[in-house]
């Protein structure tokens, strides 16, 4: 199957690929890896006239530690962040995600940005990159902005980004001393999309949590913060019972549709499990720190 | 009309030039431009790994690249692995020796996703096999020969080295 035809430009500097982006509004889509984008545009779902490339864009691929934290170029494959020892021992949560992220050969040409700008609700790395509060840097016509991860993902397929805006970087903040995070994913098998993911972030002080951020994956029409169960943890020690009930208000406030991937209450079931595990994981990470 | 594009990529160690509509895939560019059979099409929708080849030094699905962003790459598919040689590679061969292979329409991407794995890691774990070979399917679910086939070729890569210098960019990480 080949996709519909398309006019291909593969320019090395990103103004010239806002410039084309600007030349064709609305007709015009960037090509990071492709892993999602091309399988779309094979099936003809869509059929994008002007297809802006990034391939020959170059510096757009690294994980480097800075002083505030680290900074991941757009064009960074998933499977160079999985290899990334930093990002395993400074951020496990990403490394658990990228891990588990689609299949091996896939997350050889699957990149960040690819991965956060088309907002799939069923995409690893929206949810993850909440939990880290984490920051998207885009460049566009007036220069370059950061946009917060949370307020990214506005809906399904649909981001903060600018028609002739580009993902350029993501920042991820370090965390307190005593932090860790994990991602617990549940699916069927390596070619299908998740039933659901859960990332979650903590901070611990003492016995108690002082920060807790957890986002979830394919249970939302997009990507999102769950406050009410953050709420739960914050504060508190995190004892068995206060882990059952932030999983049970996460999984209450979730909005999972039934769909070949399970009925509504086998999600929040799922949800409710993966949960559980992903705080207690992020906790034990958190207390080796 | 579409205007097409300029390319050129290596492929095998050859130099490959030509002009591809922007919408050529790698997979067809390697099986009708450049003659080169062995990889296959499987699903065509990024699940089978059946056309998997070596790019850059990593094992990557062609269905799911287009030629133009192969652009200036080195590519490496099933032929290239024992190219100029008259004894199969050593992966080639262990999957021959554990009978590895059924109706041999997944072969050539299981072996270079194995290859890819054997060079970045030694002494592999039938975990870490299994999840290498995760992208990729054998609809005849011969998989544990396909385990057998991988561990019998990374013990002989082990003792014969690896023929292949083309890609000195993948590096022993393990």
């Amino acid at each position: 199957m080949n996709p519909p035809a398309f006019e291909y430009f593969a320019p090395t500097g990103i103004d010239e690929v806002i410039d084309i982006l600007a030349k064709y509004p609305g007709e015009a889509k960037i090509l990071a890896g492709g892993q999602s984008l091309i399988p779309l545009l094979k099936a003809r779902i869509s059929s994008i006239p002007y297809l802006v490339s990034l391939s020959e864009v170059k510096g757009l691929s690294y994980v480097d530690e800075g002083k505030e934290g680290v900074r991941i170029g757009a064009m960074t494959v998933d499977s160079d962040i999985e290899n990334s020892e930093l990002i395993r021992k400074k951020f496990p949560v990403l490394h658990d995600a990228t891990e588990q992220l689609a299949d091996p050969l896939v997350r050889n040409v699957g990149t960040i940005g690819g991965n956060l700008s088309h907002a799939d609700p069923a995409n690893d790395l929206p949810a993850v990159m909440i939990a880290l509060d984490a920051r998207i840097s885009v460049q566009g016509r007036n220069g370059l902005r950061e946009i917060k991860a949370r307020d990214f993902f506005l809906d399904t397929f649909t981001t903060a980004l600018e028609a002739e805006e580009v993902l350029t970087e993501v920042t991820i903040p370090f965390w307190g001393k005593r932090s860790g995070g994990a991602y617990v994913k549940f699916k069927k098998n390596t070619w299908n999309f998740s039933v659901a993911a859960v990332a979650v972030q903590l901070e611990l002080e003492g016995n108690k949590c002082t920060r807790a951020n957890i986002a979830t994956t394919s249970v939302s029409a997009k990507s999102g913060r769950m406050e009410s169960a953050e709420k739960i943890l914050a504060g508190k020690e995190l004892t068995h019972e206060v882990i059952s009930k932030a999983a049970s208000e996460v999984a209450a406030s979730a909005q999972p549709t039934s769909d070949p991937y399970g009925t509504e209450d086998y999600k929040r079931e799922i949800l409710k499990r993966i949960t559980r595990e992903a705080i207690r994981k992020a906790l034990s990470r958190a207390g080796e720190n | 009309m579409v205007s097409k594009k300029h390319i050129s990529i290596t492929v095998n160690g050859e130099a490959k030039e030509t002009e591809v509509e922007p919408r050529m895939l790698l997979a067809h560019f390697l099986r009708e431009v450049v003659g080169l059979t062995g990889t296959h099409i499987g699903c065509d929708t990024t699940n089978c790994g059946a056309c998997t080849v070596i790019m850059d030094g990593k094992a990557v699905k062609s269905c799911t690249i287009l030629a133009v962003q192969a652009n200036g790459k080195k590519v490496m598919t099933i032929e290239g692995l024992s190219k100029g040689r008259e004894k199969l590679h050593p992966v080639q061969q262990s999957f021959v020796d554990k009978h590895g292979l059924q109706c041999g329409y997944c072969t050539s991407g299981m072996i270079l996703t194995s290859y890819w794995l054997l060079k970045n890691r030694k002494n592999v774990t039938d975990e870490e096999i299994r999840a290498a070979i995760s992208g990729n399917l054998c609809r005849c679910t011969g998989y544990d020969n396909i385990v057998e086939s991988i561990k019998d070729a990374s013990k002989k890569m082990e003792e014969e080295g690896d023929p292949i210098e083309e890609h000195p960019e993948i590096k022993v990480r393990a």
